[in-house]
């Protein structure tokens, strides 16, 4: 078994909002990030995935594939977006770094044939990521 | 960190079936990268040196088997990709191997080698990675 990491940049906005919490309450637990106007950042993402390596090609997994994958399912939908109003799952969910992982876990692992997804780490800056192994 | 060029290329494929598995990669006359290595082992603190191992065992091993033979080298002039295509999947259990036979100072982990800045790979002898 081999692991493969492929990482890739989006930069999208978001803003923390709580609708069952008074703005108070809003405020206090988010902080600037309330802000409802957004804002945004440089999120680095890296998926991981698994599996045995092919005897015939070498590869664990077709990275020309993969790379596809990674687009349309995940750049495409959030690059250069604001989440909260454009990106379904975050409709309902607040769009924290950590919804953010699972969101994407949830995006790729169904479109993925040949090798397994082990994990899902997002940067929201060089100093904060959250990984995600697909836990329920 | 070594530099070193390979060919993506299988005999047991056609032309056609070699260059849409590999793309670019197949050019015949190769091409580079910097792989960056890193070497994962563990094992108790020793009570006298406060160390795992002395990293410097560890530097010259890693010197000695890996850079020295990797470095500035064709893979697929080397014995071990005679027979096998030299992905960095192929080259970093290949890593693991001579590491593993060779390195006993301490309880080789893993080893992760970066192909590119986007691209790593990792190897546990086949084992599920620790979190």
């Amino acid at each position: 078994m081999v692991y493969l990491t492929r990482k890739a940049e989006f930069s999208a906005s978001h803003y923390y909002h709580n609708p069952d919490l008074t703005p108070e309450e809003n405020r206090r637990i988010f902080g600037k990030c309330n802000n409802p106007n957004g804002h945004g950042h440089n999120y680095t993402l890296e998926v991981t995935v698994k599996g045995d390596v092919d005897p015939r090609s070498g590869f664990v997994v077709d990275l020309k594939q993969l790379k596809e994958i990674l687009n349309r399912e995940v750049l495409d939908a959030l690059d250069h977006r604001f989440l909260n109003k454009e990106v379904p799952e975050f409709f309902t969910r607040i769009p924290t770094t950590e919804n953010l992982a699972i969101g994407i876990w949830q995006r790729l692992a169904p479109k993925l044939k040949t090798a397994q997804l082990h994990r899902v780490r997002v940067y929201e800056t060089p100093d904060l990521f959250v990984d995600f192994y697909g836990e329920a | 960190m070594f530099s070193a060029s390979h060919r993506l290329h299988s005999e047991a494929m056609s032309p056609e079936e070699n260059q849409s598995t590999y793309g670019k990669c197949n050019n015949p006359h190769g091409h580079g990268h910097n792989y960056a290595l890193e070497v994962t082992v563990s094992g108790p603190v020793d009570e006298r040196t406060g160390m795992i191992c002395n990293l410097v065992d560890l530097d010259n091993f890693v010197d000695r088997e890996i850079l020295e033979r990797f470095d500035h080298q064709n893979l697929n002039t080397l014995a071990e990709f005679t027979g096998e295509v030299p992905t960095t999947e192929n080259l970093c259990a290949s890593i693991y191997e001579i590491v593993q036979g060779g390195f006993r100072h301490a309880r080789l982990e893993k080893v992760r080698l970066e192909e590119t800045m986007m691209n790593s790979f990792e190897y546990a002898g086949g084992a599920e990675i620790r979190r």
